[in-house]
This record gives C-alpha cells, sequence and structure tokens, in this order.
C-alpha cells in the first residue's frame, strides 16, 4: 500500500516537474522571434559565497538593464567543467559564455570550439587589462593563427601569511610591496623564527609543480624551453634555484615544518594558528580561509612573497570565453564586457579574494585596502607574468606523471637534485615528444 | 561468550557503518574556527545550525532533492518493471539466444563510461531529451538495467522450479505460477534491486552533469557541488549540512521498504 502511495506521490511529482522544469532542447541559447528575448546561458565557476552573490547580483543588474538579452546563470564546479564541456562542445550545446581558467582554453581553441576573440574585444576592456594578462589567453587556434580565447579576468599571486605575533618576536625587517625579502632574507629570518618547537615556515607540497614553477621565474628558471619549433624540459641553474632553496629549509636549516611537506595549500592552517610555524606561503585566496576561520585574537599579516633575481611570478588566468557554436557572440561579448567592466571585477575580485587583471579594479579602494593585506595582495599583480608552462603542449602529463612524483621525492630528501634535474628532463622529454609528433 | 563477543562485532561493525554520518553531523553544527582546530572534537563545542541556513539559503536545496527523487523513483520502478520478466526469461529459458544476452549484459559492463557518454548525449540531443528529467531517468534506467538483471536472475533462480512444476500439475498456467508462486517468492530480491536502483540514480552525477544546464531541473548532486572549489578546497560546513540533509530521503526510503528484505522465505519449500 505503501509503495503505490510513493509511486502515486511520484508520478505527481513528475507531472509537476515536467510542467515546470526544462526547455526540452539542447542549448538553450537560442530565440524563437524576433521580439523574444535572446537568451544567453552563462556557466560560472565561482564557489565562494560572496563571490556567487557578486556574479547572481551582476547578473541581476544586466537582465533589468538589458531586457532584450536576458542570461541565465547556470553554477558549474572547478572539479568537473572540463568533462562536462568535451561532452556539451561535441553536442554543441556548450552553454554561450564559459568560465574557466587559461589552460584549459588552449585545447579547445585548437579543437575549434571556443571563438576567437580578437576582432569582438571592445577597447575600452582590451586597454584595461595588461598585455601579460592577454597572454595567458593568446593561444594556436588550431589551424597555425594565434587567437585570443577568452578574457582574463582573475589571477592568483604567491605571498606569505604571516603570524605577527611571531613575526614581531624576530625582530626582523618587514617586507613590503617596494622592498620584499630577497630569498636569502626570507630564509634568515625563518632561521630566526624557528625555536621552542614553532618553525619559520610551512611548506605545504602536496601538489609542488605550479607553486614551485611559478617562484622559479623569481630567478629566471622557466623549466622549459623552444628550439626549432620542439619543445624540451630544461633544469639549470636558474630552474635550481629555488627547488634547492625550499629544500635547504626543510632538511639543512631545518626551519621548514617537515609535517606540512606533504599536505594541500589549506591543510597546514589549523597547526599554523596554533602556532606551530609563523609562515606560510600561499596563493592570495587563502586569506579568505584565514578570516573566517582563525581563532578570536590571532593576529596576521600578508607579506609579500620574496625576490630573487627578480620578483616575478608565473600566473594563469581565470576567464570568460565564448563557445564558438553559439548564436548570440555579439551578445554575449556585450555581456562580457559589462560583466568585466573595472568595477565590476573589483567586485568579482574581492568575492574571490583574487587579484582582478583591470587596472581600473586594480585602483578600487576595496582592492587597495591595508584590512586583510588586500593593499599587498594587489601590488603583487605587477610581478605577474604568464606562466611558462601555459603553452607547452603535455604540460599535464609531464606534470602528473614526472614532476609531481620527482619533486615529491626531492622535498622528502629520497633523491639528490641531480637526479632530480635528471629525471624531470629525460622522463620529461619523453612525454613531451608524443606531443610534437 | 560466543554471544558477547558477536555483540561486540556488530557493535564495532555499526560503528564502522555510522561513523562517517556521525561525523557529517558533527562537522555541519560546527563553526569554521571549531573544523579548523588541529584536534578535531567529536561533539561541537559552541553548536551552530547557520551551516544549515547557509546551505539552504544560497542554494533550492529542496527544489534539487525534490527532482532527484522524482528521477530515482521512477529510475528504479521502471529498472525493477523491465528487469523482473527479462530476468525471468533469462533464468528459466536455456537458449543460445538467451546465453547472448547473458554475455552482452556482461559485456555492457566493461565498457568504459567516458567512452559512451558523447554518443549517448548526441543521441538524447537529437529526441530532444537534454535537459529533461524524463532524458535522465532514460539514461539512469539503461545504466541500472544490466547490474539489475544480473541481480534479480540470481533471484530467479534460487526459486526452485519443482514449485513452478507443483503449481502446473494443480492445474495452474504459466502466467498463473509466476504471478502466484514466483512473484511472492521474489520479493526480496525486487526490493533489494529497486534499493540499488534508486541509491544509484539517487547518487549519480556525471550523466546528470553533462544532461542537465538548466538550473530549474539540476539535481541533488549538481547542486552539492557547488559548495567546492578548485583543488579539492572545499566549504566543509555548508557541504555537511547539505550532504546530511541528502542523505535523509535515501534513509526514508530504506525505512520504508527494508522490511520486505528478508531472506529464506524459501527454506523448506522443496523436501530432499
Amino acid at each position: 500500500m505503501r509503495i503505490k502511495s510513493a509511486l502515486a506521490a511520484a508520478a505527481i511529482l513528475t507531472l509537476a516537474a515536467a510542467c515546470g522544469g526544462g526547455d526540452g532542447g539542447g542549448g538553450g541559447s537560442s530565440s524563437s522571434g524576433s521580439d523574444e528575448p535572446v537568451k544567453i546561458n552563462f556557466l560560472s565557476l565561482a564557489w565562494q559565497k560572496e563571490s556567487v552573490a557578486a556574479n547572481r547580483q551582476l547578473v541581476d543588474e544586466w537582465n533589468k538593464a538589458n531586457p532584450k538579452i536576458q542570461v541565465t546563470y547556470v553554477q558549474g564546479s572547478w572539479d568537473n567543467v572540463n568533462d562536462q564541456l568535451v561532452t556539451q562542445f561535441a553536442g554543441g550545446t556548450a552553454p554561450d559564455v564559459i568560465h574557466n581558467d587559461s589552460p584549459a582554453l588552449s585545447g579547445f581553441a585548437s579543437d575549434g570550439y571556443l571563438l576567437d576573440l580578437s576582432d569582438k574585444l571592445p577597447a575600452e576592456l582590451k586597454s584595461d587589462i595588461p598585455q601579460a594578462a592577454w597572454d595567458t589567453v593568446t593561444f594556436d587556434g588550431g589551424k597555425g593563427q594565434q587567437g585570443v580565447y577568452g578574457v582574463p579576468f582573475l589571477q592568483e599571486s604567491q605571498v606569505i601569511i604571516a603570524n605577527k605575533k611571531l613575526l614581531d618576536a624576530a625582530k626582523v625587517r618587514v617586507p613590503t610591496p617596494e622592498e620584499p625579502w630577497t630569498w636569502d632574507e626570507f630564509s634568515e629570518a625563518a632561521k630566526k623564527m624557528t625555536k621552542d618547537g614553532t618553525y619559520g615556515v610551512a611548506w605545504a607540497l602536496k601538489s609542488p609543480v605550479n607553486k614551485t614553477l611559478n617562484l622559479a621565474l623569481n630567478f629566471g628558471g622557466t623549466f622549459f624551453q623552444t628550439a626549432d619549433g620542439k619543445t624540451t624540459v630544461k633544469v639549470g641553474p636558474e630552474e635550481r634555484e629555488v627547488l634547492q632553496r625550499i629544500h635547504d629549509q626543510l632538511h639543512k636549516d631545518k626551519s621548514a615544518d617537515p609535517g606540512a611537506l606533504g599536505l594541500g595549500a589549506a591543510d597546514p592552517l589549523s597547526t599554523f594558528y596554533e602556532g606551530k610555524f609563523a609562515m606560510l606561503p600561499a596563493g592570495v585566496y587563502l586569506r579568505q580561509q584565514v578570516v573566517e576561520q582563525a581563532p578570536d585574537g590571532f593576529e596576521w599579516v600578508t607579506l609579500p612573497g620574496p625576490k630573487g633575481t627578480t620578483a616575478e611570478q608565473g600566473a594563469v588566468s581565470q576567464t570568460l570565453s565564448i563557445a564558438q557554436d553559439s548564436k548570440h557572440p555579439d551578445e554575449s561579448m556585450k555581456f562580457i564586457s559589462f560583466f568585466l567592466n573595472g568595477a565590476n571585477q573589483a567586485k568579482l575580485a574581492k568575492g574571490d579574494w583574487l587579484l582582478p587583471t583591470s587596472q581600473t579594479a586594480a585602483a578600487d579602494p576595496a582592492m587597495t585596502t591595508k584590512e586583510n593585506g588586500w593593499d599587498v595582495a594587489t601590488a603583487s599583480a605587477k610581478n605577474l607574468v604568464v606562466a611558462p608552462f601555459l603553452k607547452v603542449n603535455g604540460f599535464d602529463e609531464w606534470k602528473s606523471k614526472v614532476a609531481t612524483p620527482v619533486l615529491q621525492e626531492y622535498f622528502g630528501n629520497k633523491i639528490t637534485i641531480d637526479e632530480a634535474a635528471a629525471k624531470l628532463v629525460e622522463d620529461g622529454n619523453k612525454v613531451l615528444e608524443r606531443y610534437q609528433r | 561468550m560466543k554471544r558477547g563477543s558477536q555483540y561486540v562485532a556488530l557493535v564495532a561493525y555499526v560503528v564502522f557503518l555510522a561513523f562517517p554520518l556521525v561525523w557529517l553531523l558533527s562537522t555541519a553544527l560546527k563553526t569554521p574556527q571549531e573544523m579548523a582546530l588541529a584536534d578535531p572534537t567529536w561533539i561541537p563545542r559552541e553548536p551552530t545550525l547557520a551551516n544549515f541556513s547557509a546551505a539552504f539559503g544560497e542554494q533550492d536545496l529542496v527544489g534539487a532533492a525534490l527532482r532527484s527523487l522524482v528521477v530515482a523513483l521512477f529510475s528504479s520502478v521502471i529498472t525493477v518493471l523491465i528487469s523482473l520478466p527479462a530476468s525471468y526469461a533469462m533464468a528459466r529459458y536455456r537458449s543460445l539466444l538467451n546465453r547472448i544476452a547473458i554475455g552482452w549484459v556482461l559485456v555492457s559492463q566493461v565498457f568504459p563510461f567516458i567512452l559512451i557518454i558523447i554518443p549517448l548525449f548526441l543521441i538524447l540531443r537529437d529526441l530532444e531529451l537534454v535537459n529533461t528529467l524524463p532524458g535522465l531517468v532514460i539514461v539512469h534506467v539503461t545504466f541500472t538495467l544490466p547490474f539489475a538483471l544480473w541481480m534479480l536472475q540470481g533471484y530467479v533462480r534460487a526459486v526452485p522450479h519443482e514449485l513452478e512444476e507443483a503449481a502446473a500439475v494443480d492445474g495452474a498456467t504459466r502466467l498463473r505460477s509466476i504471478a502466484s508462486v514466483v512473484a511472492p517468492l521474489l520479493a526480496p530480491g525486487v526490493v533489494a534491486t529497486l534499493l540499488f536502483a534508486f541509491i544509484s540514480s539517487w547518487n549519480e552525477f556525471m550523466f546528470a552533469l553533462v544532461m542537465l544546464q538548466n538550473p530549474d531541473v539540476m539535481t541533488l548532486p549538481l547542486t552539492l557541488v557547488r559548495f567546492t572549489g578548485p583543488e579539492g578546497v572545499v566549504r566543509l560546513g555548508p557541504l555537511a549540512a547539505a550532504s546530511l540533509m541528502a542523505t535523509i530521503p535515501s534513509l526514508i526510503f530504506f525505512a520504508i521498504i527494508q522490511r520486505r528484505l528478508k531472506s529464506g522465505l524459501m527454506a523448506g519449500a522443496v523436501k530432499g
């Protein structure tokens, strides 16, 4: 009897759902008549509470101001977006406007799934974003031509989140964006802070590749070189420098917490609050978790990342792209121009605790306030350059199959720097070669 | 002594099974500060419902759960309706076609998911079933059916053939003997299959992710994933609260039908 009742209820619910949901079709981006508003699907990967709220608010603003171009906000997930897009691109039902990150655009662009925006970008938007950011979205479109396959809008730099009490007690010079620590000063400061069971620093290197490769640019380390159209791995003195210095902190100076080595980026925070270590090199977004989780009375500061021969760091971007199959590319571009104007980028960057690419947004008071280290974080954006690995075919495989295990072994002190370098180059080139046949 | 150790083993097993659920409940009731403690606690020091209000305030969890329920109920019922007669035929009729069918069911399980998702998506698109719940039901039934068939076939085989022969001797037609003798004995198998199909559909994520674009038709797994960020970073509190709520319909469904999940109905049915 209960099962019968459940079935009856399900039938009623289905009718209700069938009446209320779905457009019955594929992409949902077409409009049937000239008086019908154009409908655009916008796949957003925002996930932080403030960021989702900012995204929704901007979409609502747009929809109110543009009754003829209505945007549907669709929330996706970083973990699965590329699987989702592969299928939807193949089926011609991908969203019109797609939020992603620049490493993912390369493959989709060369497969012809993304629209080249070169001729569609409004001058104001183009000039507001520096060329270094545009470089992160400029790829080969699959037919030998270079194209712009997205609008870069959020970037991440590496900073140092520090326990203020321990920093003050060490009586070291406090670095500023104008005068950051050199790596030598950073190492000395970490040594000074290492005492009474407290470590100076914690390197959370469960996924060591992107972080170390981005920081390697401090000494001009690029890890890849291209000659005669062929890309190979290179681990010379420039590339070894940052690797060696982190290794020294762990095993020579013993100023880095060995317990943090295998942890993910946010995992050491619980022991950070307890004062087990003084400094945590991390992406700027991690400040959000510190603000949310830190116990009452815990004082922390954001310090700029150390510099080597230069303060440059590699970066990728979060992007908005337009699907090649979109029926409304011009309207989609108009929406993107609105969504990523200076004022709006500031809102989005604040919501995600990342750095805006827009120079107008970077000057917004919300981005330059001292509160929660925004001034230091925003100032670090000037050091960002396109990550050298971004345009290397086969990088993902090199990263997962070669570089990650090799760097983990090296930082775990199981192999020497020479052995690590040899493996990165020899095994790495075998991987890259397959992508260049 | 023997009984005592059995109870200890039982309690250990229950604790093992309950651990994730209890941890989920504990996490859902904690503040972000307490979640970040290096020494985690079982009982929240300052219990809060803020994670629940955040989860329900930010996402349409109730609507998504309702849609998931509809899809799971229809998928499971249709799966059983199709697999019941088919499994009977597979278990009782021995022929080349039967062996081929069983072989095909097994082979269909070895195809990697990623191999079929794009062709399947294209077919559904042409049928205008993308972005609809009936389309998702069809996909879930398609993917649950092989294992359900295999599962039910085992139950049918366990029903002694002699019972049907006895019914035939008493004048029952084959249909009558199936309806009056075999079907009641298959109830535990049907319930187990129903549960399997329901839970498979309720939890299914990838097809729903690819098929459903319209926020108004999205199911619960697609809504839960919105609390996760890149590289495994999650909003643990709201995610725990939402996940806890997501387990409740499955528990209720199980509670309703678990009484029919009995074994030993056929003990002593056939003498000798």
